[in-house]
This record gives structure tokens, sequence and C-alpha cells, in this order.
């Protein structure tokens, strides 16, 4: 077994010597810093769906010969939405001399991790929501008050807007750039063909719903995987039974999930749901949004968000038939509210930024950017669910859809963040809030009592807030 | 393959110095000559480093874990005094907390449905071909191409086998949403539909393992059986099973460590809830998310770790004994 | 006469044996090509869906012969994807993980190989179970550590171990040095001691040893645990999940998880995104294959 020693251990001794000792670490990091860099992620070749200009590349670190940088981090990784980014900060860019550094992560990944990233190395700028997750990270510390900003834009915002931007302590965090509704979307063709007419009440409702069954269709689209669109149902029907203060009182955990008003909406929903798609816990939001594309299903409660689904199919036919109707009233006094669910997204500053000192003017000008009409209409360009905030939005490009959209938030006379926004993170994450609803919607006839039980003592069992 | 451990007769005396003299070998009892000093720097970098690196990135995390499974921090704000609260955190999990008696539940179903079902169709398979004839290259490659996919591949793969508009549904026409099967979403079925993936891939790893080690066994003992008129059947279970005592220990131990680390397919699939919750889930989806309960999460951790430490410690004992033996 | 009887009775025996051992022979063949074919089969329908047109996916139903085959969807899947991007970012993190992995372990092999301290049966356990331990136990904490352990600006962004290429392929390193170790050291203890005695002998000093004497002869090990450690690293899903944060550096598998739901809308691109992601590894194994199983059976299989 023994042989002698080969000399031509010399290719194997050149590899090794390279890495040998602490200080050989050379090759490595030359071989890192010359492949990994913070450029801006590199726009898609073939920006698929909405037909976003595909903008020039963002500029590289590199150009930052000008004003200076700011790292932004997005999360908006659908490729309309990416191409929008990609425009928005190019423009930034051209208008200010500014460079941006852009990190995109995928839209969940970046909500999962948001706790790490706010508090490990942030990027200066980043999108977030508004509600109690707005003020429960302004709580902790992780932002940056932005008045000074604020005070140079708020008249381009409604007082409703504004509001949503606000802290616990009173201070401003955010520049609120979108927001979509919550309604029940449907097809104008498949409604003109099939002689539907929109219900307007709960028990039209119903009958719409036993009409489209009768005719093959299913009636209600549903894809709960993902776990959180179950809870625009919940939101809805709570809202409409027993009203905002107690929805809003409910989530902050001022009411019990025991309560009986609770259980009202519970049973309305079990009502709802045999006509509601069965194969919902295996289907994502966009595979039940095709079956909508597809005429096999007649509704679906949904943001708008939805229509990226319809402009995907580039079909003209398709994009136009898509409208929407408020969920129709369930003959309560809250009706008159006309509340929904129309979360708002934001732009903040994360205070544990790494390039903070250097960064804070830099990213208060790109805030500031945001919060004009212009820009936002760049990335409703991408993703035409997400409507501008601004009141210098020109909307005379807005489709019909988005215009009726405009005027129901503005007729609503509350409006809600979305139950994951406006509660604690730990109730209404993966194995919280979105497992309970699942529960409930694989057996609507289950005991309530112990079911709501069950949720409260998942709520008590929290850890408190820090 | 590694032949007998040679004894452990010549060893360096550590503590002596001779200032580099290498001493020649004397007599029949052979050492190795006194290591020098640059040599003793040498082996103390050699083992040292690779030594530190592990105790900071492994040892002292799981103490780390350990520790933290007694408070209820955040992660937000630093851990204080106040953040400690005993044992609470264990006794939430275990009374309270609606998503942990599934979630080992689960690991369990994962265990023996590996250990019972894919470890012996692995065997069975290794069995099959392990003979003389030709294609058996090819048979090995195909289980075996499953088992060089990454996990979350393999959950996507079984996605197009599994959801409404899917192979399986397709095929038993029930593809509209009232009457396809709900593998991925029906809470009672899906755990099943993901142990089928995980097992398909499971079962190339242990054919290819066992296929080693049935080709090490004595082809004597073999021969020794079929000339006392052992059928096929009788010569494995009788002769060969027995034989492959070491490779069945090893092939345990690894399918006991597999189940426990289950992680990649249900995450990808749902996130790991509605059926398909694991301990391992768990602990990511408390603690590395927006809820951030570090505390708890590490409860959760500690569960894992005191488990994973039975197979871990019988695979020590085992191999360490076969080794200093 | 029994003398002559017995030769034929056995020929006789021997031919009916061989008639029915054709037959069982045949049916072993038949039922493990169907058994192979069944196992193959969610990979070819993989491919076979990612051949065709979503549009067409959804007019004819899933099961249903192909109007036509083309390979847009890989051609989606690879632009709109960005895959080689994030090919590229895995052999960042695959190359040197796989090359300090091997290097680390056969030193650390070496030492237990060849010396026999008390300290080392400890060390080699503290290795190896620190390998078999599920990596969800520590990663709270480490995901802490990494955050606070500094790293000069060359190799990380922000000056912390976090979201780095180098963290993640220090990482790798170490959880896949304990099983490393533990095949070489038994491959090594194989390799003749009178080669290292004569080395000494010459005045070689341990490392010139280690890497003129005992190296080279472990080629065929190494190449194969090269082999698997690249397979290892490369679909590895958790840690660049968890531990990097920019999602356009994270390495292939881990970035996935991103390109499900709204990225791709159309379930043929995610089957062919799916399988071009498996391809690379596929044909490792293929080419290797050889050297695959030599690596995983060196770890298991003692004497």
């Amino acid at each position: 077994m023994a042989e002698p020693t080969r000399v031509d251990a010399v290719s194997r001794r050149t590899v090794l010597k390279g890495i040998a000792g602490a200080a050989g670490l050379v090759s490595i990091p030359a071989i890192i810093a010359a492949c990994s860099s913070t450029t801006s992620s590199s726009a898609p070749s073939a920006a698929a769906s909405t037909g976003a200009s595909t903008p020039p590349a963002s500029t590289a670190p590199g150009a930052s010969t000008a004003v200076g940088t700011v790292h932004v981090g997005s999360n908006h990784s659908d490729p309309g939405e990416k191409g929008a980014m990609e425009a928005i900060n190019a423009a930034f860019t051209k208008d200010t001399g500014i460079a941006v550094v852009l990190n995109t992560v995928d839209h969940g990944t970046f909500q999962d991790q948001i706790t790490n990233y706010l508090g490990g190395t942030p990027d200066t700028g980043y999108t977030w929501f508004s509600g109690f997750r707005l003020k429960f990270f302004a709580d902790q510390g992780f932002n940056i008050p932005i008045d000074d900003v604020w005070a140079k834009v708020k008249g381009n915002f409604t007082d409703g807007f504004a509001q949503s931007v606000v802290g616990n302590d009173g201070k401003v965090y955010g520049i609120p750039v979108d927001y979509y509704p919550w309604a029940v979307f449907y097809r104008k063709d498949v409604f003109a063909d099939k002689k539907y007419t929109v219900p307007a009440t709960w028990e039209e409702f119903v009958a719409l719903c036993t009409k489209m069954q009768a005719d093959g269709l299913t009636p209600i689209a549903f894809g709960d995987k993902d776990g959180w669109p179950a809870m625009g149902t919940f939101d809805i029907l709570n809202l409409r039974l027993n009203g905002y203060t107690f929805h809003t009182d409910l989530l902050a955990g001022k009411a019990k999930w025991t309560d009986p008003k609770v259980t009202k909406v519970f049973e309305q929903w079990a009502k709802m749901i045999p006509f509601q798609a069965k194969d919902y816990a295996g289907l994502t939001w966009q595979q039940a949004a095709d079956t909508l594309v597809q005429k096999k299903s007649g509704m679906y409660l949904l943001g708008l968000f939805v229509s990226s689904q319809f402009a995907a199919t580039k079909k003209p036919e398709d994009i136009a038939a898509l409208d929407f109707f408020p969920f129709p009233s369930l003959g309560t006094e809250f009706d008159a509210e006309k509340a929904l669910d129309a979360p708002i997204d934001t732009w903040q500053i994360a205070a544990k930024s790494p390039n903070l000192a250097t960064e804070t003017d830099t990213a208060k000008a790109y805030l500031e950017y945001w919060a004009k009409g212009a820009t936002q209409e760049l990335m409703f360009k991408g993703q035409p669910g997400l409507i501008p905030t601004a009141n210098d939005a020109n909307t005379s490009s807005y489709s019909d859809l988005q215009k009726k959209a405009v005027e129901v938030v503005s007729a609503a006379k509350r409006i809600t963040q979305f139950l994951d926004r406006d509660t604690r993170s730990d109730f209404a994450g993966s194995n919280g809030m979105q497992s309970f609803l699942l529960k409930f919607l694989a057996d609507p006839t289950q005991d309530l009592t112990k079911y709501q039980a069950s949720i409260q003592a998942f709520w008590d069992q929290l850890p408190p807030l820090v | 393959m590694s032949g007998p451990t040679p004894p452990p007769g010549a060893s360096a005396l550590p503590g002596q110095q001779t200032g580099g003299a290498d001493v020649r070998p004397v007599g029949r009892r052979r050492r190795y000559s006194v290591l020098t000093r640059r040599d003793r720097v040498t082996m103390a970098l050699m083992v040292g480093i690779p030594t530190v690196l592990f105790i900071s990135f492994i040892w002292l995390p799981t103490i780390a874990s350990i520790f933290l499974s007694f408070t209820n921090w955040r992660g937000i704000s630093a851990l204080t005094a106040n953040n400690f609260i005993g044992l609470k955190n264990y006794e939430t999990l275990f009374t309270t907390y609606p998503f942990f008696w599934p979630a080992v539940w689960h690991n369990v179903l994962w265990l023996v449905t590996f250990v019972f079902i894919a470890t012996p169709i692995g065997i069975f398979i290794a069995v099959l071909l392990d003979r003389e004839m030709r294609g058996t290259r090819i048979y090995q490659s195909a289980f075996f191409i499953p088992v060089v996919l990454s996990l979350a591949i393999v959950g996507f793969i079984w996605e197009q086998m599994y959801t409404s508009q899917g192979f399986i549904n397709s095929v038993l026409g029930h593809t509209s949403s009232n009457t396809a099967i709900d593998f991925l979403g029906n809470p009672t079925i899906n755990i099943w539909a993901v142990l089928v993936a995980a097992g398909w891939r499971h079962v190339g790893y242990v054919m290819v393992l066992y296929l080693a080690g049935l080709k090490s066994v004595d082809p004597t003992l073999r021969e020794a059986a079929s000339i006392d008129g052992a059928n096929a059947r009788q010569t494995f279970f009788r002769v060969v099973f027995p034989v492959m005592k070491p490779i069945n220990i090893v092939i345990i131990v690894i399918t006991v460590i597999e189940s426990l680390r289950a992680f990649d397919i249900a995450y990808i699939i749902n996130r790991g809830k509605n059926g398909l919750e694991l301990l391992s889930i768990l602990i990511t989806n408390n603690s590395i998310s927006e809820a951030s309960l570090i505390g708890f999460g590490s409860a959760i951790a500690v569960v894992l770790l005191v488990i994973s430490l039975v197979p871990i410690v019988i695979f020590l004992t085992r191999t360490m004994r076969g080794d200093s033996t | 006469m029994t003398a002559d009887a017995a030769p034929v009775a056995a020929t006789a025996v021997k031919v009916k044996h061989h008639s029915r051992f054709r037959w069982q022979r045949l049916f072993l063949h038949v039922f493990l090509i169907g058994l192979a074919l069944v196992w193959l089969f969610p990979i070819l329908w993989t491919l076979f869906t990612a051949l065709r047109p979503y549009g067409d996916t959804i007019a004819d139903g899933a099961v249903s012969f192909p109007k036509t085959l083309n390979f847009d969807n890989f051609v989606t899947a690879w632009t709109v994807g960005d895959l080689p991007k994030y090919f590229v970012n895995t052999l960042i993190v695959a190359i040197p993980g796989v090359i300090l992995t091997l290097w680390i372990s056969s030193m650390l092999g070496f030492i237990f190989a060849r010396f026999s301290f008390r300290a080392n049966l400890l060390l080699l356990m503290m290795f190896t179970a620190g390998n078999l331990l599920p990596p969800q136990v520590i990663i709270v904490p480490l995901y802490r550590v990494y955050l606070a352990l500094p790293l000069p600006v060359p190799l990380s962004d922000h000056g912390v171990l976090y979201d780095t290429y180098f963290g993640i392929i220090l990482i790798h390193v170490i959880f896949q040095t304990g099983f490393c170790t533990f095949v070489l050291s038994n491959y090594m203890k194989t390799i003749s001691r009178e080669l290292t005695e004569a080395a000494l002998v010459d005045g070689a000093g341990l490392f010139t040893i280690y890497s003129r004497v005992i190296l080279p002869l472990c080629r065929p090990a190494l190449a194969a645990l090269a082999v698997l450690e690249f397979t290892f690293i490369y679909n590895d899903f958790f840690w660049a999940l968890i531990l990097m944060s920019t999602g356009n550096k994270r390495p292939i598998t881990s970035a996935l998880n991103n390109f499900q739901g709204s990225f791709f809308t159309d379930q043929n691109v995610l089957a062919a995104m799916s399988f071009l992601v498996a391809v690379p590894t596929i044909i490792v194994y293929l080419v290797l294959s050889k050297q695959f199983v030599r690596g995983l059976t060196l770890g298991s299989t003692k004497g």
C-alpha cells in the first residue's frame, strides 16, 4: 500500500499555499469582493406581466460621486413592481444626483425577517406598513421620526393618510405611498352573460351565490395557503357586524375573543363557506385569482392587487372585465360606517442603519421624493393594484376600476389596515391567527365556544410586548 | 473503505522537548520521533483553530439556546434580569401552546414512516440490486437521483403532482375546485403527501448506503448459507442482516436525524402550518420572524436538542467504541 | 453406476435451475424497470410540464397530449428569474466552502489518525455531534453572533459577519467539518505508518508530512468528499435563508423561496425553474457517481 510520494503534490500545494495560515485568506476576499456587490438588483431583461417600462439600470454605488448615496430596502419583489422601483430610483438619481442602492427581498421573507432586519443591518430607507406594525417598531426605536420631511409634504395628503403614519408618541415615522381597498371582485362579462346583478345586501349575496353554484361556477374564489387571505373575510364581517370600535378593540386586546360578538362573525362566515372553493387550503391567492380570470369562479373577496393577475394575461378583454363591489351590508347599524380594509404602505427610515450618519439626509430626500404624486404614479404603472396616496397624483390615467377604488375608500368613514397589520405580529403569524382561521375553515360547525377560547388562550400566553 | 484500525501503539509524548532532535526508532516498539516545536505549533493550529470555531459557532450557541429558553427575551431591547421567567416557556409549550403537540406528532410520524417504510424499501431495493446483473448502475442512478436534489426542489417537484391541476388530480379527473383532492391543503392528508415526497428521496439514500455495506459482507458467509440450503430470504435475514449490524445502526441513526431535521419541504409548501407543523419550523416561525419570540423559540429548540441527542449519543458511542477496540 | 448418475443428475438440476433462474431474472428486470420509471416519474413530469406553455395546460388539462413543446418557460425562468446571478452566488459559496472544508478536515483527520491524544476522541465526538445537530437548534443565538461579530469591509458590506458570503461559507465549513474529518481520519488510518515515519526520519515537519505525504494519497477520498460536499452546500436551503438578508446575494436554493407566488404566476415556468436548478446536481452525480457514492459510504461503512 505504501506508494512513493508523488511530486504531483505541487498543484495542491499551490492551492493550499493560497489558503495556508490566517493571513492567507487573501485569495478569498479578492474573489468575493470581485463578485459580490451591493449594486441594485439587475433589471430583468424580460420584464414579464404588467408592461412596466424597463428603465435604465439603477446606478452602481461607484457612481456616488454626486451628492451622496442612499441604501433602500424594498419588498417589491414581483417583476412589475421591481421594474417600477428601478424606474423610480433612476428618476430620483436624475433629479437629485443621489445614487440609490436597492435591496429587493421577496415580499413574504421581508416581513418575516423584519425584526432581524431592522435590528441588524437594515438599509436606510425601507418599505413597510401602517397601523400597529408601524407604531410597534417606532416604539422600539427602530425608526427615526421624520417630522421635518412631513412638514414639507403634508399638504399633499388627506387627514386619513396623515393619521396612518403617526406613532404612539405623536411623531411622524413614515410617508404613506399607496393603498388598496379590499372588496368583492368579479368579471363584468360573466355577470352580464349570466344576468347576475351586483348584490347590495347579504340576502342578495347569498341568493347570487346559490345561482352561481347552480350555474356550475364556484361562487366565492378563495386561496388561503398563505394563511393571511382569510383575515380579509374576518375583518369585513367583524366590521360590518360589530363595528370599527369593537374590531380595533379586539385586535388591541381590549376586547376578548370569547365575546359573543365574535361568535356572530364566525356563524356568519359559516354561511359563506358552502359557497367557497373547496380546495382553498392548497391554493395561493394568485391561483385562486386565476380561477376568477378563467371564469371558473364568480366572485373573490381580495385586495385590489388581484388586478395584477388579470394584467398578467395581457389580454385587454380580461383586463377590462375586472370590476368590484364593496362587501354587502349585513343589516346592522354599522353598515353606515362603510368600513373596509384599505391597507396603506409606507416608506420609513431605519434608525439602526449602519449608514445612518451619512445617509440621513439622502434618505429624507428619498422619502420626500416618494411623497410626490409623480413618483407614486411610476409604481402604480408597475402594479396597478397600488393606488397612489398623494393628492397631486394624476388620476386621469386611472382606469374605471381604479377611479372606483378611490371613490369607495373616500366614501368610507372608517378604514382599517388588515388584521395582521392592526395587531401584534406574534398573534397574527403563521403559527398564530393564520392557523386558527384555517382551523375554523376546516370545520365551521365545530364548538365555537371552545374554538374562541383557544384563540383567547393563545393571546393570553403571549409574552409582554417588551 | 477503511481497513482495521491500527493499534494506538505509537504516540508522541507531549510535554517533552528535545529541541528538534530526531530519534531513530529502536527495536520493534516504534515510536514517533519527538515532535519539534514547530511541529507542535503546527499541530496546535491545525486542531486549535477548528476547535475554537466549532465551540464558538456551535456549542456556545447551543448553550445560549438553553440559557435563552428560560427568558422571554425578544431580542429588541437588552437582555435583563427581568426577562428571566424560569420554566414558564416550557409550561406554556407543553400545556397551552396549541401547535407544539401537533408538531411533535408530525415529527414522530416522520420518524416512524422513515424507519418502518422508507428505510425498509431502500434496503429491499439494495438487496435486489446486490447481484451480478446488467444495468445495476442504471437502476441505482434512477433511485439515487432524488437524493442529489435539494429538499426545496423536491417540494416543488411534488407540488406539481399534488395541486388541484397537478398530475394526480388530473389523472383522477378531479380538477375542479369541488372535486380536487387537496393533498397540500387538507390537514389530515398533507403530512402524508409530504412524507411520500421525503420518503421518495430517503429510499435512495438508504439504498446506496446499504449496497455499499452489502458489498463488504464476506461472500463465504453467503456461500456457506447456500450450501446449507438456505433460500434467498433466509440467507438475508439470518446471515446477512445480523452481520450488517454496524451499517444498520448507522442507517437508523441517519434516518432518525433526518426526520428530526425535517424543514425544507414543509416550509416551502406552506411555512409549516395547517397540518405541516414541525418542531424545526416552529422554532424559526417563533424566533426568526416578525414576532421574534426568541425565548419561547429557544425553548422549542431545547426540546429538539434533547430529542436529537438520543440518536447522536448512540451514534457516537457505537462508532467511538468501534474506534478504540 | 452412481458415479455416472451423479454428474448427470447434477447437470439436470443445474439446467432446471438455469431456466427458472432466467425467468426470475427477467421478472426482476421488469420489476426494477417499472419501479425505476415510477421513481423517476415526478422529475420527468416536471420536465414535461416545463416544456408546455401554461395556456395549453390550462386549456387542455395537465395530463394531455401536448400541442406544443418549447423551451420558452426555461428561457423565462432563466431571464426573469435571473438564474445566472444566483448560480454565480452559489459558486461563490460552494467552491471556497468545499476547499476550506476539505482542507480543515484533512488536517484534523491527519492529527486524529496519526496521534492518539486522549483529547482526540472527545474532539472527534464533538465535531461529529455538531454535524448531526439540527441547525434550527442553534440558529437564534447564531444569528445574534453573526450580527455582533465584526468583519472588515472588503469582506462585508456592513462590517459584521451577517449577510456576507464569508459568513455563509464559514457556517457551511463548520457544519460539514465533522463528517469530513470522520471520513478522512478513517481513511488516513489505512495509510501505512511507514510512510510517515520515513518522512519523519528524513526530517520532515508535521505540515510537510501532511501536505506532501498524506494528502496526495487521500485523493480518492478527497474527490469523493468534494463531490458530496458540493452537493450538500448547493442544496442547502436554511443557512442563507436566515443568515443573509440581501435578496440578490443568496445562493440559488435559498433564493427559491422567492420564486413562488406572484413572482411566477405561471406554474409551468416554476416547473422549468425547478428543473434548471436541479440540473447541476444531477449532472454532477451522473458524471461523478462513483466518487459520490464512495463519499457517502466512506463515512458509514467501517470494517
